[in-house]
């Protein structure tokens, strides 16, 4: 009994991991810029993996544990990965969407970045 | 109860080729960057997956992995387009 209720919470987080990963694609196809198509995919899709390897292991118990390690790895990782990108891409050169309002690094202020 | 499987496979697939446009069209190299790290992502899923439809467990090992080669090859593009290397 408990077997099939956690089966059907798995199978609800899986669909839930993939609606996310679609939500990913259609920021990465509609986004006007690098940085706002960075942060349309990059949160959606660790979201979905995250989710969807948390309904495998629920699905299945046994591999809960080498999940939760999984899900650990990319909670930590996947963020880093991002802000290298979009420091990569700020930082050779990329243009900003014509509609930014606000940049930071825009300031002298910022040491961050040097000056172009 | 197989077309459940079915129905998050085609959700997946359609997430893969909405990122494979970006991945071909993408104007610079860091649109490209980013779209196949939001593929990496969707093989990851794919692949504990697969090992959930075939009942193995050493997939899950495979897609940590993945998980991990994929993280070291963008911080690796990360570097080299930044002119760290």
């Amino acid at each position: 009994m408990i077997g099939l209720i956690l089966y059907y919470i798995g199978l609800a987080l899986c669909y839930v991991g993939s609606l996310f990963f679609i939500l990913g694609g259609i920021g990465l196809y509609r986004m006007p810029d690098v940085y706002n198509r960075m942060q349309a995919s990059t949160k959606t899709t660790t979201m979905g993996l995250m989710s969807i390897v948390l309904g495998v292991g629920l699905m299945q118990p046994y591999w809960i544990v080498k999940a939760i390690v999984i899900i650990v790895f990319i909670a930590l990782t996947a963020p880093v990965g991002a802000s290298a990108m979009a420091r990569a891409a700020y930082k050779s050169g990329i243009p900003l969407w014509e509609g930014t309002v606000h940049n930071d690094c825009d300031a002298p202020s910022c040491k961050e970045v040097e000056q172009q | 109860m197989n077309y459940y499987y079915l129905g998050i496979v085609i959700l997946l697939a359609i997430g893969t080729i909405l990122a494979l446009y970006r991945l071909l069209r993408g104007p610079t190299a860091a649109d490209r960057m980013v779209a196949l790290d939001a593929i990496t992502n969707v093989t990851a899923g794919m692949i504990i997956f697969i090992a959930l439809l075939s009942g193995r467990f050493i997939y899950v090992d495979v897609t940590l992995v993945f998980a991990i080669l994929s993280f070291v090859g963008l911080i690796i593009v990360a570097r080299y387009l930044e002119g760290g290397i």
